[in-house]
């Protein structure tokens, strides 16, 4: 499944880069990360305790970096495991542009879920991530100025709504956003 | 509970007497006993590992995280099950394809060993003293897979990449029925001809009780026991026993106890109860294992899933020519057991529905993919081939702008024509289609459609109106005929009866009841034609141990083949007490009248009772020397043809513009079952039925996403009609009794499912302007064929 989303962080796009290498930083914006371990620099393992909808799991992580393109953009490619509670594969490309002093952080992710994750309880699933995603940049956000708050953009809401009637697959995007984006996010 | 008796017993109970069910009085009070309510001393809880992936090779099994955890006691894997002999999981169906060769049924070891190949495919046991660490240590077991290119797209299957080596594009077999050449020439013939494109949606049983047994293995004897949820326990030793070998059929009983609904999904011989019972045996302890809904949605097997390409041929006058079908028929990723029949020989066969189409040819491709097993689900078969033909023929009328209603009975086969054999390999005994249309239409006041269209205009809702005549083939039939075409078993069932010698009635029956009434309707059938009190009959069933074989319950099957037996079965008791009250009144047998309970000397006021006569035959103080002693008997009854039901569904549905939602707002069913024992458990069966059809139609549906993971996993995407769904069904019967069983009865357990899908997207599609629409009608989708998508 495929889906695209977009957040404002008020930040310069030179500074939102280096936080988003920053692992320590990522780490401590991610509830429930337990570690990332740099493999070489390209390569990484993130571990992720979650709690998604109805399934709760630790989820072991196998991120690739590639196309690294400072400070524009980079992909990452992920197979995210939770043993019993499914699985997440797939792609994300990542770009960060620049908008009037804010940086928009753009994605498109192509995931594969599996598993109990897949199957039970989608809605639940949706509302968990989604927050987890939201928790995510907001902490990010703060850690960046204090007094800022990243907020989906208007046009991110109502590309998920159509992704949402067009195929009913949003909420699976969600998922794959909450398990493999979060982590890649948090890795670089 | 007084009342409750006190009522039944101020009225008739005999046959044809509404009486209530008495298995309801515990199951609403509670006091039923099913198998999670059966636990021994000592007994180990299962949980299983099941594959996340639709297709895998299963590399490694690491359990020693799972074994370390305190409380597990042992973990089994599916490669130890067939390392230890076990047999494959087989497919009681053979069928052929076309070319004349046997279908070819995929490896389908008792659980998945080297590969899995659907989503939820149990591979490996776990025991331990709590089903909480069981569940835990489950999660525990570390396991490597090997991922493979999984084949989830039915319309595709057949040219993606071969699931298993030998079994070329995926197909089991390319079945065929009917003349191909002649129904070639109609179609070039043709004045008109109707094509339409049709699925058939994935549904998933949803059975109230979750499949679920208790394993016991006896040290002292070297006994098995299964108590398990099953639809034929007597299928189900003869599978474990003869194909897989647990262990020899007297050394096995499988005992069925009150079961929560099966609707087909608990016929079949499935991984889990058996490699329960195996287990059982190695580890010398009771195991219990009960399916949590997830479980159920993943590896229940599923029913339906077919694509048709339907083309219907007619002459000037819309004389239904010709009928040509092509189906390709989702099997899964193996063949369940009866999973080959259904697609086939249940379902190509009735073709023909209520009309005198000379000419029917049907293909079916029985495709494997990467999916949970399809099997029988109520109707099993006939709703798809209902659908097929009501869909088009409705079509049909549009495109040549005749009413739906005339069309049909322009075509219908007439009392007259009776036996009438079709093109498609079945003979109706009888039947009188136009009698439960005309009765159908009027209850729904068929002329008055137009002002209740108006009406709901005004409204802003759009009325649409469907008709479906079904028919189904019911009580399967003869063995012989069956065997022949490739049935692996039988298609009898047997009966005793027991005269106790205080004059009591025990009546133990092969069939199963899990919902259908059988403790009562064949209590009835036993007291009239015995002339005991109703309350004086007891029914058991569902146990191997109990009673000597059947084959259980499935296709409407039960009263006119397991009632038959106990109506042969009694026959025998009078006339052996015929004997018996002769010698008591010193007379000749012949000379016996048998009415009512009473034997009864001719010419003279002299009788004895039935009750009399079993004392007699318990305490022979007098009694005939070349006699034995005791009052029981028993039957097998082979029926010589299929029970065919019939009848006319109507459904109207009027379509929210703004949301796309479509209410079903009437529906009459008029059915004709042929006699009937009980009409209060008809209409239940009959209400039941048509709500599962309406799910089918508006609601359910099972998806799997392009990867092969299961979408539709839980009650939260996996919609279930309820009862503010539905309407207050409006449900009749027209009467012309079977004529070859001795009830004169057809069957009632399927019909509402099998003719309410059409007619509710028959109304559905009036309803929508003639815009065709797949099932399930959702809001969704009927939104946008409002708008034009």
């Amino acid at each position: 499944m495929q889906q695209s989303g977009e957040y404002r962080i008020s930040a310069s796009r030179d500074s939102v880069w280096q936080a988003l290498n920053d692992p320590d930083l990522l780490g401590e914006c991610i509830t429930g990360c337990q570690h990332v371990k740099k493999i070489d620099d390209e390569h990484f393992d993130v571990a992720v305790k979650a709690k998604i909808g109805p399934v709760s799991a630790t989820f072991q992580a196998e991120l690739e970096l590639a196309d690294l393109k400072p400070p524009e953009s980079y992909v990452i490619r992920g197979n995210a495991k939770g043993g019993a509670a499914g699985f997440a594969k797939g792609h994300a490309a990542v770009r960060l542009a620049e908008d009037q002093g804010v940086t928009v952080l753009t994605y498109d992710v192509d995931a594969n879920v599996g598993g109990k994750l897949a199957q039970v309880g989608n809605r639940l699933v949706e509302g968990a991530t989604r927050k987890m995603a939201d928790d995510f940049f907001t902490a990010f956000s703060k850690r960046l100025d204090p007094d800022a708050v990243a907020t989906p953009s208007v046009e991110d809401a109502r590309a998920g709504a159509d992704q949402y009637e067009n195929s009913g697959q949003w909420k699976i995007w969600a998922i794959a956003f909450g398990v493999l984006i979060l982590a890649a996010v948090l890795a670089i | 509970m007084s009342e409750v008796v006190s009522q039944a017993e101020s009225e008739n109970q005999g046959i044809g007497a509404p009486v209530r069910r008495r298995e309801d009085l515990r199951f609403i009070t509670g006091d039923g006993r099913y198998t999670d309510d059966i636990n021994q001393p000592g007994q180990l809880y299962a949980a299983f590992c099941r594959s996340p992936y639709p297709r895998v090779r299963i590399d490694n099994i690491d359990a020693s995280e799972a074994l370390a955890l305190p409380g597990v006691v042992a973990v089994y894997t599916g490669q130890q099950l067939v390392d230890d002999g076990l047999g494959d999981l087989p497919c009681g169906w053979m069928v052929k394809s076309k070319d004349g060769t046997e279908m070819i049924s995929a490896p389908h070891p008792p659980m998945a060993a080297t590969v899995a190949n659907y989503v939820g495919e149990p591979y490996a046991l776990v025991l331990a003293e709590t089903l909480q660490i069981a569940k835990q240590a489950a999660e525990l077991v570390d396991t490597d897979f090997t991922e493979l290119n999984a084949v989830v797209d039915l319309a595709h299957a057949s040219g993606s990449e071969n699931i298993y080596e030998g079994i070329e594009n995926n197909l089991a077999y390319e079945w065929a029925l009917g003349d191909e050449d002649a129904t070639k020439m109609a179609f070039a013939r043709a004045a008109h001809v109707t094509t339409l494109d049709l699925t058939n949606n994935r549904l998933i049983p949803n059975a109230l009780e979750p499949r679920a047994c208790l394993g016991m293995y006896e040290r002292g004897t070297g006994d098995y026991t299964l108590y398990t949820t099953s639809q034929n326990p007597h299928l189900e030793r003869l599978v474990l026993s003869a194909f897989v070998q647990i262990a020899p059929e007297h050394k096995l009983r499988i005992i069925a106890p009150d079961v929560g609904g099966g609707f087909g999904s608990k016929i079949f011989i499935y991984s889990e109860e058996t490699s329960v019972i195996w287990a059982a045996g190695k580890i010398k302890r009771p195991i219990k294992w009960v399916a949590d809904r997830s479980e159920s949605f993943l590896a229940d097997a599923h029913g339906r899933d077919h694509i048709t390409r339907a083309e219907l041929a007619m002459d000037e006058m819309g004389r239904f020519t010709g009928l040509r079908v092509k189906t390709t028929a989702n099997l899964g990723a193996y063949l369940s057991t009866f999973g080959s029949s259904v697609p086939t020989y249940l379902y190509g066969t009735l073709l023909a529905g209520q009309y005198k189409t000379p000419n029917i040819y049907v293909e079916v491709q029985g495709t494997y993919t990467n999916t949970a097993p399809v099997d029988a689900y109520r109707g099993a078969g006939r709703p798809e081939a209902t659908y097929v033909v009501e869909r088009i023929v409705d079509q049909a009328a549009r495109e040549l702008g005749k009413d739906p209603a005339d069309l049909r009975r322009m075509n219908m086969i007439q009392p007259e024509d009776f036996p009438y054999e079709t093109p498609v390999a079945l003979t109706y005994d009888t039947g009188n289609y136009e009698a439960s249309l005309d009765k159908a239409l009027e209850m729904i006041d068929y002329a008055g459609f137009e002002a209740r269209q108006a009406e709901a205009a005004e409204r802003g809702k759009r009325r649409g109106i469907g008709l479906a005549c079904y028919i189904e083939a019911c009580g399967l039939a003869p063995s012989k005929l069956a065997i022949q075409l490739g049935a692996g078993v039988g298609l009898y069932e047997s009966g005793e009866i027991r005269m106790n010698p205080t004059g009591s009635v025990s009546v133990f029956t092969g069939s199963h009841s899990h919902g259908q009434g059988h403790e009562t309707t064949f209590a009835q059938v036993v007291s009239d034609k015995l002339g005991v009190s109703y309350d004086d009959v007891e029914v058991i069933h569902g146990d191997t141990g109990r009673m000597e074989f059947g084959l259980g319950t499935y296709g409407s099957r039960s009263l006119a083949v397991g009632g038959s037996a106990l109506m042969v079965a009694a026959e025998k008791v009078i006339e052996k007490g015929r004997k018996i009250a002769a010698h008591m009144m010193q007379a000749q047998v012949d000379q016996v009248d048998f009415e009512n309970g009473q034997f009864t000397l001719q010419d003279s006021n002299q009788s004895v009772s039935i009750q009399e006569v079993a004392f007699a035959a318990y305490v022979p103080a007098d009694y005939p020397e070349d006699l034995e002693p005791g009052l029981t008997e028993k039957a097998f009854y082979d029926p010589n043809n299929f029970t065919y039901p019939a009848g006319t569904h109507v459904a109207e549905v009027e379509v929210d513009l703004e949301t796309g939602v479509v209410q079903l707002v009437d529906f009459v069913a008029v059915d004709d079952f042929g006699h009937i024992i009980n009409p209060l458990i008809v209409d239940g069966q009959v209400h039941g039925g048509v709500a599962q059809g309406a799910g089918q139609a508006l609601m359910e549906h099972g998806i799997y996403d392009e990867y092969g993971q299961l979408q539709t996993g839980s009650f939260m995407d996996y919609t279930m009609p309820r009862a503010d769904d539905l309407p207050d069904f409006r449900v009749d019967t027209t009467v012309t009794p079977c004529t070859h069983n001795p009830l004169g009865v057809k069957g009632c357990g399927e019909a509402g499912a099998i003719g309410s899908p059409a007619a509710i997207m028959n109304a559905v599609t009036h309803a929508l302007g003639n815009k065709d629409i797949s099932m399930p009608a959702t809001p969704e989708k009927v939104w946008r064929a409002i708008r034009g998508e």
